[in-house]
């Protein structure tokens, strides 16, 4: 990357591999997303694709450091700051592994009021981020500038769900989400409000709770309190009724519009999902139980592999976790402590798995034929095969429904598994009738699908939280007020936690000893997503997503705005301060012309 | 650091028509301030940008988070701050400033590639360019005004507050020192409101800034959560919840709200929902300059409060049980307010 930025005509670095004119272009900062990623690729204008992408991250935190010796009861206040935007899932995913190291169970009521909470910011942060950061790539402004063509064809078409949406062309949808000026973009920046509202009902302040405890949640469980969460929950239901179908009618226009659009963002399906919303009847947060409460969760865990499922068992979920080094600035800790050599069940726990990761940051200098980014690849190993898979989140909504679907375990009033399709009702509301929507999985793992999915998603968290408001409401007629368990610090204990981010997996590894932190290490979604080369030369998803996606954009090297890579990075909902470094260098075009094997493709 | 303030003895320039907002969230940080400000409402972000407010000059953001442009067409607005061709800026810091001093090579946080060098250019460098430039440069959130969580005892970054980097004593080209609006994350409608204020200052329509020692609005943070919580009259009739979920005060579990400057319980979140121990949760301290150290462990009680909740316990309890028998008399009804055919209100027929 050091010499790329000078303008180097016409120079072949190796005579072995055939030449391709090879433009480079870099994105640093990505906009529009939480935190700082840089994308770099390599551009074969003439073939009209991607030849190669390298995602780099520019923030080193030293969470797993500095929370070394610290009281095992402060680790959700202090994880929860990892993430600006869905810092209450790493709170509440701390709380679960908490739960399982102290040994507590919260009351059934207390576990629904987290499940509330929850909900409601999947319901917020899916809104704005779909509708205030990835819905700029697809308004009125950006068409213009990138795809006239498409802009044009967009005038001409009718909105099918036009009745539903009020819409009548694909192009009023996409005026409406022009920032700021767009109703639609207004509207929505509004109810991401109202939803964060609900959040506050229940979790005090957004987005670092403050009711979260070990044991439960401090909220006082009031009829009042869950009177404002319904009031709102019902505008949210009614807002879905129309969002659902705008979203479909506007992405199934990319498909018609631009052939091939499919391509965009597209990789193999390799899907994680570690589960959503635990249902207090069964969920004991014991290590052993850990398979059967993890498969009645209201998100089923699973991996997704080319379409079929490998496990929904959290056990197996968690004993197949590998951190591996990579392209990363830190130093291997094959010398340091394996603080855990078997899981409670007997099961051995591998060296690279969170629980024994040791990190030692080793800043240096950004080489993308070396390291190039602070963050780690995490990996899942295929026992069937011995490999060490790329899991993706699809940004979490995707491989949540499609792992979900695939188990066919969920149904409640308001939601159905059925193997290969997910059905999410939503109950009459003020203007609309009852209305049943259903996401059913997809031909593919793109970047239209992963915002589709995206959607529904939004709809699946609304369903869900009415059977919580339900089951929450029955408990407090019924006199159990209770929302808290009281617990005692251990001094040796081992814990995790598997929740969902809004974008994706989450787990959270504890060891205590001394009754203090010995270790901890958070696996938030965007490492998964965003990280480098591992060990073995695999390409992190959003590398692998970008390289091969097509170009459709109509703006040649001059004017390009790369809005194809766009979609496909932002279909990952990046949130770095997870801890992705992508490396999108800057929109700076160099006039570079470069062997396909730009850096080393296996590096390390 | 410092930088020799100019404007504060001129004559009075002409308000600017356009002010801009450039804002850095490479700081060590979560975005969390920013992701905060969507959430305002008085003002709201939209209120601002769109010239919903009466006098205010317009105003141009440009923040990482919402922004329609990526990569060199963002990063060429902190360009043209540099040069001064973008016109007056509002520079907003968001995260804790590394130290990027005590390493060899490498950075802990940045922003945008040098084009020379190809390496990532250092989010202190960023600041060194802009802070000195700006009308005025404000710290967004715990983590900028004062290092916050990243700054915590055994951390490997060396981080601190932006005033901590600059200097305390530091003034920006508009002749003000770092303003602080803490919070982790920021009270959406606390930094707004201070955008707002700053807006108006620019705008000739409102007096300096009034801050206090820690560089902060007074008007904001100039109570103490304790002052505005909604289970203060808990404290005072010394009834303490003894477990997470109890509607009394807090403090036992491990709330600071009596000694931390914030207005969240006075406030809420927002449209006054939430607001930390209104809701159940404990106050952790998280606006304050010793955070998060000084308040650890969050869950035990404040070693202070000890002695004040064993005092208003002593007298609280006698008060709470003078104020029983009160409040069961008033809890009933005048006994005149009956049905039947006699009137025993007292009332008389006058006769004339």
């Amino acid at each position: 990357m050091a010499t790329s930025v000078l303008p180097q005509t016409g120079k072949a670095t190796s005579p072995s591999a055939p030449k391709r004119d090879l433009v480079e272009m870099n994105w640093d900062p990505i906009t529009r997303i939480v935190g700082s990623l840089g994308i770099f690729t390599k551009i074969d204008f003439a073939n009209r694709e991607v030849a190669e992408c390298y995602s780099t991250s520019s923030i080193f935190r030293g969470y797993s450091i500095f929370m070394k010796g610290k009281d095992p009861r402060d680790a959700h206040f202090i994880t929860s700051r990892i993430c600006g935007i869905c810092g209450d899932n790493h709170a509440t995913c701390a709380v679960y592994a908490q739960n399982m190291a102290f040994g507590c169970r919260p009351p059934a009521l207390g576990e629904w009021m987290i499940n509330l909470g929850e909900a409601a910011e999947y319901m917020f942060d899916h809104c704005l981020y779909q509708d205030n950061l990835v819905g700029v790539d697809f308004c009125e402004n950006m068409v213009k500038e990138t795809n006239p063509g498409v802009w044009q064809k967009a005038q001409n078409t009718s909105a099918p769900n036009a009745d539903k949406h009020g819409f009548k062309t694909i192009a009023d949808i996409m005026t409406s989400l022009n920032p700021f000026t767009g109703d639609f973009y207004r509207e929505t920046l509004q109810m991401s409000r109202l939803t964060r509202e609900m959040f506050c009902l229940m979790e005090g302040r957004h987005v670092h709770p403050s009711t979260l405890y070990p044991g439960g949640i401090g909220t006082a469980a009031t009829i009042q309190v869950f009177t404002d969460f319904a009031v709102r929950l019902s505008k949210y239901a009614e807002f879905m009724k129309r969002v659902l179908p705008l979203h479909d009618d506007l992405f199934d226009f990319f498909y018609e519009a631009l052939p091939g659009y499919e391509k965009v963002g597209q990789r193999r399906i390799l899907l994680g999902c570690w589960g959503s919303f635990n249902d207090p009847e069964y969920c004991d947060y014991t290590y052993k139980n850990m398979g059967d409460w993890g498969r009645k969760m209201f998100v089923t865990p699973g991996v997704v592999v080319d379409g079929k499922l490998v496990t929904n068992d959290l056990v197996d979920i968690n004993i197949n976790m590998r951190i591996l080094l990579g392209s990363s600035f830190y130093d291997s800790w094959a010398n340091a402590e394996t603080f855990v050599k078997k899981d409670p069940l007997g099961n051995a726990i591998h060296r690279d798995h969170p629980w024994n990761q040791t990190t030692i940051p080793r800043p240096q200098k950004r080489d993308f034929a070396g390291n190039y980014t602070w963050v780690m690849s995490p990996r899942w190993l295929d026992q069937r095969t011995g490999d060490h898979l790329a899991l993706d989140t699809g940004g979490g909504p995707i491989a949540r429904l499609w792992s979900t679907a695939l188990s066919g375990l969920v149904e409640t009033e308001y939601l159905k598994a059925t193997g290969n399709s997910v059905k999410i009702r939503l109950p009459k509301t003020s203007l609309k009738p009852e209305v049943e929507f259903e996401w059913k999985v997809p031909q593919w793992s793109n970047a239209i699908e992963r915002d589709r999915a995206r959607t529904y998603f939004q709809a699946y968290a609304c369903a869900a939280a009415y059977h919580f408001l339900d089951e929450a409401i029955k408990e407090l007629y019924a006199g159990r007020t209770k929302t808290w368990s009281e617990f005692t610090v251990p001094d040796e204990a081992i814990g995790c936690g598997f929740h969902e981010a809004v974008r994706g997996v989450l787990s959270h590894h504890v060891v205590i000893r001394d009754g203090k932190i010995a270790n901890y290490h958070p696996y938030p979604p965007t490492p998964w997503n965003a990280n480098p080369r591992d060990i073995y030369g695999t390409p992190g998803p959003y590398e692998d997503a970008i390289q091969n996606t097509p170009i459709f954009e109509e703006n040649g090297p001059d004017k390009f705005k790369g809005i194809d890579i766009m979609r496909a990075v932002r279909s990952f909902d990046p949130c770095l301060p997870c801890g992705v470094h992508m490396y999108n260098g800057e929109t700076k075009m160099l006039e570079t012309r470069h062997m396909p094997m730009f850096g080393a493709q296996g590096s390390k | 650091m410092s930088f020799e303030s100019s404007s504060a003895k001129q004559v009075k320039p002409a308000p600017p028509t356009d002010v801009h907002i450039v804002w850095i969230t490479a700081g060590l940080g979560c975005d969390g301030d920013s992701v905060s400000i969507t959430a305002a409402e008085q003002p709201s972000i939209e209120d601002v940008l769109l010239g919903a407010i009466p006098g205010l000059p317009k105003v141009h953001l440009h923040n990482p988070v919402l922004a329609y442009e990526v990569g060199d067409e963002f990063m060429q607005f902190y360009y043209d701050a540099e040069s001064g061709k973008l016109g007056p800026f509002v520079l907003v810091v968001e995260g804790s400033i590394p130290n990027e001093q005590i390493k060899k090579e490498g950075y802990w946080a940045a922003v945008g590639t040098d084009p020379k060098s190809g390496q990532p250019i250092t989010t202190c460098e960023w600041i060194d360019r802009l802070a000195p430039k700006s009308v005025a440069t404000i710290a967004i959130g715990t983590c900028a005004t004062y290092g916050g969580i990243h700054a915590m005892a055994g951390n490997p970054t060396g981080a601190m507050g932006l005033a901590d980097y600059l200097g305390w004593k530091w003034k920006s080209a508009g002749g003000l020192p770092v303003v602080n609006v803490p919070g982790c994350p920021v009270q959406p409608d606390n930094f707004m409101e201070t955008v707002l204020y700053l807006l108006y200052q620019v705008a000739g329509m409102a007096p300096i800034i009034p801050l206090d020692e820690q560089l902060r609005p007074t008007w904001l943070f100039g109570k103490t959560v304790h002052e505005g919580c909604d289970r203060a009259g808990y404290y005072e009739q010394g009834d303490f919840a003894l477990e997470y979920g109890s509607p009394k005060c807090l403090v036992k579990l491990g709330c600071w709200g009596p000694v931390v400057n914030c207005n969240v319980t006075k406030r809420g979140w927002m449209r006054g929902i939430g607001g930390c121990p209104n809701v159940g949760g404990i106050c952790i301290g998280c606006t304050m300059p010793g955070f998060p150290d000084k308040f650890m462990p969050f869950m035990d009680e404040p070693p202070g409060g000890r002695i004040s909740t064993a005092a208003s316990g002593a007298y609280g309890s006698i008060i709470r049980a003078l104020r029983a028998i009160t409040n069961s008399t008033v809890n009933k009804e005048p006994k005149w307010r009956h049905p039947g055919k006699e009137l025993t209100t007292g009332y008389q027929v006058e006769r004339h």
